[in-house]
């Protein structure tokens, strides 16, 4: 019998023939990614050594990624404790994939671990952030763990008692219609599955929609897989990927292609064409609560969020700013706007995408997570409503429980920044 | 007995149970008082110490949902809570066993606040109600973890088992140290 894509790479890191769904398996793991919250695996970390008389060393610091992306620059002493204490330990430990807070190297983890390379297909890739799902965009088995289960990984070099996920693939037919993006695709999906359809599973992404898609749209799918509960997204590597690894990551060393078996086993196999898609909202309070932006259009609001790890890289910003070109972003609404790193924010100057942004009325700040989970700028005010490119509208997302987040595509969000209510960019986000 | 100090639908984030704005707060001794911060009532309770030790949230499908926050089973870890759901999210269900919160799989769980369980291990009696209801037990891989005491003392055997066998080889090799090192084969 066939192997999944995440069967064959768990069987190789496990050092196994093969591996069958169910089976608890020891996968060594190839990067081990952390952010502000290394200060808490730090901790567990040396909870672990504690009275064994042995020295806490790192397994292997050269396979540990840590980047600074929640709260930078740190909005409070505590973080700035934090993020100090997790800079002596970098020191102390020789970590060398660290990204400080820099213009130059900073970002969000899930944009800084592809466009620097760090992620290979066939590999297994931990972080401690429940969007680390998004590397499956390379051809990676990665998933989220909590800060004690990183302390061991950081112990040992490997991921204790993995179960062997089952798998649901998810076939994409046709052409994208304009303004219709991979993220309406994955909220339509999310909508379809549910929030915890994909509960313990990996969704498998195959299809001509997919093989034309580039890595940034492959990296949205993967990211948002986690808010239909996948353990992982994937996207078997191909010939975008190499592209990708080679052009923009600068990757020189040799790529592993791993596929799935043509007769691997699927829990279940959905076929979604996207010719005839509508841009889509994912609707308060709920990630799975999805609709046609038609149905939801004419509700004012009064933020708008353009970046985060889901939608801030370069093709997304590049949308936002056609949209507004030349026009103005409607009074009494704030339009923020965070490129996913350093590098994107330097390309989108070079392109003058930030010029018309801003000219149009958006602010654009620096890389960083802060107002998607609402705990660093962009908090939103009692009764007020946010349409974001985010990733989740769970009450008090973005840092009040009295305020609505309705989720959608950049170009849905630029749109609608002009009109000041949720608009179809098919319709609203051009002259007609 | 155990009493339901909190009654929860399903889909509840670790948005819900542990607020992004607090996530600054990272030791498992600083966060419970956190814990469902947006819900003030129950949080206020808490921080007054008016919830015993055992006492259970009772909620539905996909507890849990969301960031991996460890924050989220810290704090309730914290007050020694016990969570019983319908079902659970991957990396909270993982996050929980990992730092020793009791959390019981009951599919069909039906319990509002005020009522009065009784947990074992293949079932939970609302005495109030008068029904039973079957609880899932944990695959073994992650039994295994919470018969150790949580992830920190599973891991630290682990650390010191390679350890140990090699002293066992040591002392093996100097019983039968006849062989000089080189003729081993590499």
């Amino acid at each position: 019998m066939g192997m999944t894509l995440v069967e064959k790479i768990l069987a190789k890191a496990a050092g196994q023939a093969s591996v069958r769904k169910g089976e608890v398996v020891e996968p060594r793991v190839d990067l081990a990614m952390s952010h502000e919250n290394g200060a808490l695996v730090i901790n567990q970390f040396q909870e672990i050594y504690k009275g064994t008389g042995m020295e806490a060393r790192v397994w292997d610091p050269s396979r540990i990624a840590i980047i600074f992306d929640h709260r930078v620059p740190a909005e409070s002493a505590k973080t700035a404790t934090n993020q100090q204490k997790v800079r002596e330990f970098v020191e102390q430990q020789g970590i060398g994939k660290f990204h400080d807070i820099r213009g130059d190297e900073g970002g969000i983890c899930h944009q800084i671990l592809p466009e620097n390379g760090y992620v290979l297909p066939g590999t297994v890739v931990v972080g401690t952030d429940s969007h680390t799902t998004s590397h499956g965009a390379l051809g990676a088995f990665a998933f989220g763990i909590g800060a004690t289960e990183m302390a061991a990984v950081w112990t040992l070099g490997s991921v204790l008692n993995v179960e062997v996920p089952g798998t649901i693939k998810v076939v994409v037919k046709g052409k994208f219609p304009e303004f219709v993006l991979p993220k309406d695709l994955i909220l339509y999906l999310i909508g379809l599955l549910t929030a915890e359809g994909a509960n313990f599973k990996v969704i498998e992404f195959h299809g001509p929609a997919v093989e034309n898609m580039p890595t940034s749209g492959r990296l949205t799918i993967c990211n948002m897989s986690v808010e239909a509960g996948a353990t992982a997204g994937i996207v078997p590597a191909d010939a975008e990927t190499l592209r990708y690894l080679r052009e923009v990551a600068g990757v020189r060393q040799p790529i592993e292609v791993l596929g799935p078996d043509p007769e691997a086993a699927y829990d279940r196999v959905l076929e979604v064409d996207v010719s005839g898609m509508d841009p889509q909202i994912a609707c308060p309070h709920t990630v799975d609560n999805v609709k046609p932006v038609q149905e939801v259009e004419g509700r004012p609001i009064q933020q708008i969020v353009i970046g985060s790890c889901t939608n801030g890289r370069l093709d997304d910003i590049e949308s936002a700013a056609r949209i507004v070109a030349g026009k103005k972003v409607a009074r009494g609404v704030r339009m923020l706007v965070f490129p996913a790193s350093g590098r994107i924010f330097r390309e989108a100057i070079a392109q003058g995408y930030i010029s018309t942004l801003m000219e149009a009325g958006a602010l654009v700040a620096n890389s960083g997570c802060g107002p998607c989970l609402g705990i660093h700028q962009g908090a939103l005010a009692d009764n007020e409503t946010a349409l974001s490119t985010t990733n989740r509208n769970f009450k008090g997302r973005m840092g009040n429980p009295n305020s609505e987040v309705y989720l959608c595509s950049p170009a849905v969000a630029a749109a609608s920044a002009l009109s000041g209510v949720i608009t179809d960019p098919r319709t609203g986000g051009r002259d007609v | 007995m155990s009493e339901v100090v909190l009654k929860l639908g399903d889909d509840i984030s670790t948005d819900i149970i542990y607020p992004g704005r607090f996530m600054a707060t990272v030791l498992p001794s600083e966060t419970p008082q956190y814990a469902f911060a947006d819900t003030v009532d129950f949080n206020s309770r808490l921080k007054k110490g008016e919830i015993p030790a055992g006492s259970v949230v009772v909620a539905g499908k996909n507890f849990g949902c969301g960031s991996s926050r460890e924050q989220a089973a810290s704090c309730l870890k914290g007050p020694e809570l016990v969570v019983v759901a319908r079902d659970f999210a991957r990396i909270f269900l993982q996050n929980s066993i990992n730092v020793g919160l009791k959390t019981i799989i009951c599919p069909e769980i039906e319990a509002e606040q005020g009522d009065e369980l009784e947990i074992s291990a293949e079932k939970i009696v609302n005495k109030t109600s008068g029904r039973f209801f079957a609880v899932t037990p944990l695959p073994r891989a992650r039994q295994a973890i919470v018969d150790a005491g949580g992830l920190i003392p599973y891991t630290r055997e682990r650390l010191l088992r390679p350890a140990r066998e090699t002293g066992k080889l040591q002392t093996l090799a100097m019983t039968f140290n006849k062989k000089p090192k080189s003729s081993i084969p590499s």
